[in-house]
Parts: C-alpha cells; sequence; structure tokens
C-alpha cells in the first residue's frame, strides 16, 4: 500500500507524459506502448492515457512536432507548417527515386509478403532483382527467411520503415486488394468488348 | 499496343482481337507463330523513337502468358496439372494473372499517391541509440585470496611421470631356470598356480618360457580342454606313462 501511494505522489501522470514526451525524442523510430511502458516502469492502460495528453498537447497548429501513431508505435515528426523549411534543410533519401517498377515491387511485397523475387517476377512478368536490391537498399523491405526445401528462394516482406515512410499505422492499412483494379472477369469482358466493337 | 497488326499466317489484324479470338476459343494458340507477334512487336518499337515502357511490360505479361499456354497445348502429357488446363481454364488463368497484376499496378498508383501526399511529413531517421549493456558486478574480493590463488599457480607443477608407458620385460631365462628347478623337484605341476600374482606381462614371459622347454623336449604339455588349466609333465615321466598305457 505505501509503495503504491509513493508511486502515485511522485509520479503522476502528467510526469509520465513528460517521461514518454523524452523518449519520443530520443527515439530514432517510432516506440510501442508496451516498449513505452517498459522504459518509463508504468502501467501500458496510463501510458496509453498519457499518450493523449500528448497529442492534445502536440497536434498540427499546436506544436512544431506533432505526435502520430505510425508503423505500430507512436514517434514525433515536424508539423506539416514547418514542410518547406525542412525540405530546404534535409533530404529524402529513402523515396528519392523510387522507380515505377520499384512501387509495383513494393506493392506485391506489401500485399503477399513475405514473397520471393520469382514470385513478385511471376505476377509483374518481368525480372525484379534490381527493384528488390533498390528496395532493400532503402530499408523499405527486408529478408524474411527462405522458401521451404533445399535451395528456397528468399523470401521479403516490408519494414517497420516502409509503413513510417508511406504513413501507415500498420499494413492493415493498406487499402484492400479486392477495391483495387479490374478482376479477371472483367478483364475478359473488356477483351470480348473490344473484339466486338471491332467485329462490327 | 492495340494498334499492333499482325500478319501471320493463321491470322492478320489487331493484336488485341487475336487475345480476344484466342479467349473465345475460336483459334487455337498451337497455331499461332509468337515469334512473328514478337518480332512485329519490336519492328513497332523500332519504328518509334520513345520507348513505351507500360505498353512493353504489359506486351511481355500478354505474350508470356501466350506462351505459357501454347506450350501446355503443344505438351499436354508433360505434368499431370496440365490435364486439367483446358482452354477455357487456360483463357481463366490468362484473365487472372492480367486481373492480378492490374490490381498491384493500381496498388503501386496508390502508393505513389500516398507518397506525393506525405511529402510534407517530415521525421528524424538514424540508427537508434544503442541499449545500455548490462553492468558487470563482481562480489567483494579478498587481496589475500588474490595472492594465495596467485601463488598456487606460481608453483612449478609436478614433473609428469612417464613410467607406465614403458614395459618391463624380465629375461625368459629367468623362468627357464625357474620351471626347470621346480621340475627338478616336482614331476608334473599346473601353469596358472605358478604364474598367480604375477603382472600380465610377466605371465606372458613365463609362458614364452614354458614354449622354449617344449621346444628344447624338456616338458610335455596337455590341457583338458580350451580354457582348462594347463598342466606341464617332465618328458620322462610322460614318456613312462605313454608306455605304460600302451602296454597295459
Amino acid at each position: 500500500m505505501d509503495s503504491t501511494l509513493r508511486l502515485i505522489a511522485t509520479n503522476p501522470l502528467d510526469q509520465l507524459a513528460r517521461t514518454i514526451e523524452a523518449l519520443l525524442i530520443v527515439a530514432s523510430a517510432p516506440l510501442s506502448v508496451a516498449e513505452l511502458a517498459e522504459a518509463a516502469e508504468d502501467d501500458p492502460e496510463r501510458v496509453e492515457t498519457a499518450l493523449g495528453l500528448l497529442r492534445e498537447r502536440f497536434g498540427e497548429r499546436r506544436s512544431g512536432i506533432v505526435l502520430e501513431q505510425v508503423a505500430g508505435g507512436y514517434a514525433f515528426r515536424a508539423s506539416r507548417e514547418a514542410s518547406e523549411a525542412c525540405a530546404r534543410l534535409f533530404e529524402r533519401p529513402i523515396e528519392r527515386g523510387l522507380s515505377h517498377a520499384a512501387l509495383e515491387t513494393l506493392a506485391v511485397v506489401a500485399y503477399l509478403g513475405p514473397c520471393s523475387r520469382p514470385e513478385v517476377a511471376r505476377i509483374r512478368g518481368v525480372a525484379a532483382d534490381s527493384a528488390v536490391a533498390s528496395l532493400v537498399e532503402r530499408g523499405l523491405i527486408s529478408e524474411a527467411g527462405r522458401e521451404s526445401g533445399p535451395g528456397g528462394a528468399v523470401r521479403y516482406r516490408t519494414t517497420p520503415l516502409f509503413e513510417r515512410v508511406f504513413g501507415l499505422e500498420s499494413l492493415a492499412a493498406l487499402p484492400r486488394l479486392d477495391d483495387l483494379g479490374a478482376d479477371g472477369e472483367q478483364i475478359r469482358e473488356r477483351l470480348l468488348e473490344v473484339a466486338s466493337a471491332r467485329a462490327s | 499496343m492495340r494498334e499492333l497488326d499482325l500478319d501471320l499466317d493463321a491470322f492478320e489484324g489487331p493484336f488485341d482481337l487475336l487475345l480476344t479470338l484466342l479467349l473465345r476459343e475460336e483459334l487455337e494458340p498451337i497455331e499461332i507463330d509468337i515469334a512473328a507477334i514478337v518480332l512485329a512487336f519490336v519492328e513497332r518499337l523500332a519504328e518509334r523513337e520513345e520507348i513505351d515502357l507500360e505498353a512493353c511490360g504489359e506486351f511481355l505479361v500478354l505474350v508470356s502468358a501466350l506462351l505459357e499456354l501454347k506450350a501446355r497445348l503443344l505438351f499436354p502429357d508433360e505434368a499431370a496439372e496440365l490435364d486439367a488446363l483446358e482452354p477455357e481454364a487456360a483463357a481463366e488463368e490468362l484473365a487472372r494473372r492480367l486481373g492480378e497484376y492490374r490490381r498491384m499496378k493500381e496498388a503501386a498508383v496508390w502508393l505513389a499517391e500516398r507518397l506525393a501526399g506525405e511529402r510534407d511529413r517530415w521525421f528524424r531517421l538514424g540508427p537508434a541509440p544503442l541499449a545500455p549493456q548490462p553492468e558487470r558486478r563482481l562480489a567483494p574480493q579478498d587481496s589475500n585470496a588474490l595472492a594465495v590463488a596467485l601463488r598456487a599457480l606460481a608453483v612449478p607443477p609436478p614433473a609428469v611421470s612417464l613410467s607406465h608407458m614403458a614395459l618391463r620385460f624380465p629375461p625368459v631365462s629367468q623362468f627357464l631356470d625357474r620351471f626347470r628347478t621346480l621340475l627338478s623337484r616336482r614331476r608334473r605341476f599346473d601353469f596358472e598356480s605358478e604364474v598367480i600374482g604375477l603382472s600380465r606381462v610377466e605371465q606372458a614371459v613365463a609362458f614364452l618360457a614354458l614354449l622354449e622347454l617344449r621346444k628344447s623336449g624338456e616338458i610335455a604339455l596337455s590341457q583338458a580342454a580350451p580354457f582348462a588349466p594347463i598342466r606341464i609333465a617332465r618328458v620322462d615321466d610322460e614318456r613312462i606313462t605313454t608306455w605304460t598305457a600302451r602296454s597295459a
């Protein structure tokens, strides 16, 4: 009982919020609630409440830095108001020169990963070696084991950095694949329509 | 790519009409010269100053699918899985693959738009600060105990004895003399009772001495059964015994 009372007296929610704020400033990658709770030696529920306080404090148009929920955790970023100033001083090496082929490969890995280069090549119809190497170098995808069997191809999946660069809370934030593009039946119908138009 | 006009043996017309006829099964993929389609496409590319990568990619997907269809029809018995692939199913497969690729293309477009929309999001990137290394804490130490331990280490180690590596063979003559002396007092004796208590090497040398005596004809050896006691007798006595037995 004594220790509980002492904890409340010396570590109120505001102090916990300040501790979390400090942890997020030092971190170079998003920190999960569990990681924050462990570092702050506090209860995860109280950490979430403190994060709520911080989100109010560090919101757009309230502060130069903004607390965001991204890549399965929480992180600070610059406010959008300051983006032009940031662009004058800093580079964006990860997404600079990201080719269309690399984006297609990234989409395949994000939706179907972990998957291998042959799988990517089968879907895109062209070799994916160069695109995969470029994405690995940028840190957007990483190796995730091998396919079963001897000599199985290396499989890849997206990294937390991918989610952060694209501003996704998690991969679940990607649009549903069924909602994208036409299905096989639509393509077939379209081809038949083209044929009918030409025949007439 | 739709404008690609083909002049093949089995077909004359635009490429997308060829695809449609194949999907309708009004044309057999076996009859189509796919190499000629590729040549026509390459010629069309050469005519243009700019390369349309989109069209090239789509053409490659379609032609590879066509090639696969034709290969499956040309070699129907090559694999069990191909048996189930009827022309209609093959067409479905082509449409399915095209659909899959289209979805991924749309997903790539979505990612590109998302990236463009996030261009005003700036955040810090870099290696994570190193986690603290666990501190090694030693229990309180006594300096005298350390001195004792060092002193013990400073003592030269005892010389290693190699005596066990040398086999000591007693001379055979020693046992020759011993057995001759014994036989002068007793007419017969057991080998085991005489060598009991000796080392294995000494017992072996004693047996060699026994063989020497047998070789020189001084003794006769007998053993009732394997591993039974070896009995040694003076030859004179043995002859007498044999003679007595024969005369009886």
